[in-house]
């Protein structure tokens, strides 16, 4: 609840900051002109931030069920290397061919980074064959991770001239969303967090082990299946329309069970609200610490998560696993 | 009472049981008879958790298993989870769950999909934590339990399926004397409510007290028969390299440890 109602009160904040930095809306000289900027550049990209943050949030919490470790993360089935490669082809391709170029600008750049993603994950789970066996998901996920960042690698060293693009791409932004942004990750925020709250008693039947979870009568291949699926569509998209946000879906299940002990269906959803709020609150300050110059979200998102992890890890005695 | 009184609740008539193409049991053939408490013994890797597992469902195997004359594998997955539940050894993870949450866990088999806890299910699970003496910790996270908080809370997990079967591996691991005593007390009791128990148990003094013990060495069992007997007591001697000393006090067998080798 309280979460609920600091984003409200950050996406007004986010309203009032603008590239001048603090500017709020209301006592503004032209009205016409705010109200625009208002209503076509900050509400969506607020709207649009705490969106992608509540997929990624959830996508962690999902992942972190899944795979019963804490340290699991959205990106780990390739979705966010096969993104980062879909997103420098298609600016191979700009940069090569004209005829190509418009074919590629119509499909867009997250077009690109949506199918890109898709495909990651779909090549982890052949590797993996299937999604049956977890740690071999989890290694092929690692596998694909690494393959296909070395290929990216190589494509910007064959193409020095996407290579700043590529960065900010990598580095996570909130500045491209509009108000189309808003609604496709609206659309996927609601069909993976239904997905996901169904199977909720699943993933915590699973927390007593796969063995116990069957016995209880859970039809885990299908679970599996269907989460794996819900865990794909929430990443693609974020990655899709804002890059690689470090950190906010591996934080945000770890913030929620710092604040109370949940089952699965309070995690999921808080996870949701809290990752949402993570990233809104990263680029509230990413536009307003250094206006009117912009920190890259991705970078802010890295920093104050890593520190929250350190942080949360020195303060809780580490239980060892007999 | 209806006919299927007197007929085996479990029947496993197995030919061979592989890991990863390890044999791990070879041919069984073992009936368990409703409403008895029988208790698996046998040295390391004898194969008892494995034939645990079969039994609840849970290993691949050549042969047939027949839970009320019902082939296992007919069995849709709620409704054998309502029948059997099963208990497994060393379960980690479930470190953020309450107490409450994880036994709650034993009514999934009973919930409809997505429904709430209805008022009979948090009645049972009140009744399986005050079995296990749980119920003071019941809004703890299991991992601030110790040990044998945590096996009691687990027991009460399996209790709360209120299946007609309870499978259970280990069930004493970490358990103090008293509390060993309490699990006593409520097989004694499940068993009078006409539940049927199957528990693998490496103390063989607990073993001693079931209704009927299965012994097992290298993937076969050896003798099935009441603890009381002298084949019984032969068996043991033979799995055990005839390192036992086998004593009845108060009219209870007890097993001691040979230490003339």
């Amino acid at each position: 609840m309280a979460l609920l109602l600091s984003s409200v009160a950050l996406i007004v904040l986010g309203e009032a900051i603008g590239s001048t930095g603090w500017a709020p809306p209301w006592g503004a000289q032209e009205p016409a002109t705010a109200t625009q900027i208002l209503w076509e550049i900050r509400l969506p990209r607020s709207t649009g931030a705490w969106l992608a943050g509540a997929l990624l949030g959830l996508s962690g919490a999902i992942a972190q069920g899944l795979f019963r470790n804490p340290l699991a993360d959205p990106y780990l089935l390739g979705s966010s290397a096969g993104g980062t490669l879909g997103v420098a082809l298609l600016l191979v391709i700009v940069g090569i061919s004209p005829v190509a170029g418009g074919l590629a600008a119509r499909v867009g750049l997250s077009g690109a980074a949506f199918v890109g993603a898709v495909l990651g994950v779909v090549l982890t789970l052949s590797l993996a064959r299937g999604v049956q066996h977890t740690v071999r998901l989890l290694l092929a996920g690692v596998i694909v991770g690494f393959v296909l960042g070395a290929v990216v690698s190589l494509v910007m060293l064959a193409a020095p001239e996407i290579m700043r693009t590529m960065q900010a791409f990598m580095l996570g932004t909130t500045g491209f969303l509009g108000w189309p942004s808003v609604g496709l990750l609206a659309a996927a925020l609601l069909v993976s967090a239904l997905t996901a709250v169904a199977c909720a008693r699943a993933l915590d039947a699973l927390t007593l082990g796969e063995s116990a979870a069957l016995s209880l009568g859970i039809p885990l291949s299908r679970v599996r299946v269907i989460l794996v699926g819900a865990l794909a569509l929430a990443t693609g998209t974020a990655v899709a329309q804002t890059g690689m946000i470090a950190f906010v879906g591996l934080i945000a299940p770890h913030l929620v069970r710092h604040l109370c002990r949940p089952t699965h269906t309070a995690l999921l959803c808080l996870s949701a609200v809290a990752g949402g709020l993570l990233l809104l609150a990263a680029d509230v300050a990413a536009r307003g610490l250094v206006a009117p110059q912009e920190l890259p979200v991705g970078v802010l998102t890295a920093v104050l998560g890593g520190g929250y992890l350190l942080w949360l890890m020195h303060r809780q005695p580490v239980r060892d696993q007999a | 009472m209806n006919s299927s009184w007197n007929r085996p609740v479990l029947r496993a008539a197995l030919s061979r049981v592989a890991i990863q193409r390890y044999r791990i049991l070879g041919a069984v053939d073992i009936e368990l008879s409703r409403a008895r408490w029988t208790a698996i013994v046998g040295p390391n890797g004898a194969g008892k958790s494995t034939l645990l597992r079969v039994l609840a469902g849970l290993q691949h195997y050549e042969g047939e298993v027949r839970l009320q004359d019902r082939p296992l594998t007919n069995w849709k997955p709620r409704a054998r989870a309502r029948e059997l539940s099963w208990m497994g050894q060393h379960v980690g993870g479930a470190d953020d769950l309450s107490a409450q949450d994880i036994v709650m866990l034993g009514r999934l088999p009973h919930q409809a999909w997505l429904a709430a806890p209805a008022k009979a299910d948090r009645d049972v699970v009140y009744w399986a934590m005050t079995q296990t003496q749980s119920w003071d910790w019941r809004d703890r996270p299991l991992s601030t339990l110790s040990d044998g908080e945590r096996q009691r809370v687990l027991l009460s997990r399996v209790l709360a399926v209120r299946a007609p079967v309870l499978l259970m591996d280990e069930p004493l691991t970490h358990l103090d004397p008293p509390h060993q005593a309490d699990w006593l007390r409520i097989i004694r009791a499940q068993v009078a409510d006409g539940v049927t128990v199957v528990s693998v148990l490496h103390e063989l003094n607990m073993a001693l007290q079931a209704d009927e013990l299965i012994i097992m060495a290298s993937g076969r069992v050896v003798h099935q028969g009441p603890p009381a007997a002298a084949e019984t007591h032969a068996a043991l001697q033979q799995v055990f390299d005839h390192r036992l000393r086998l004593v009845c006090a108060d009219g209870q067998w007890v097993a001691l440890p040979e230490t003339r080798a």
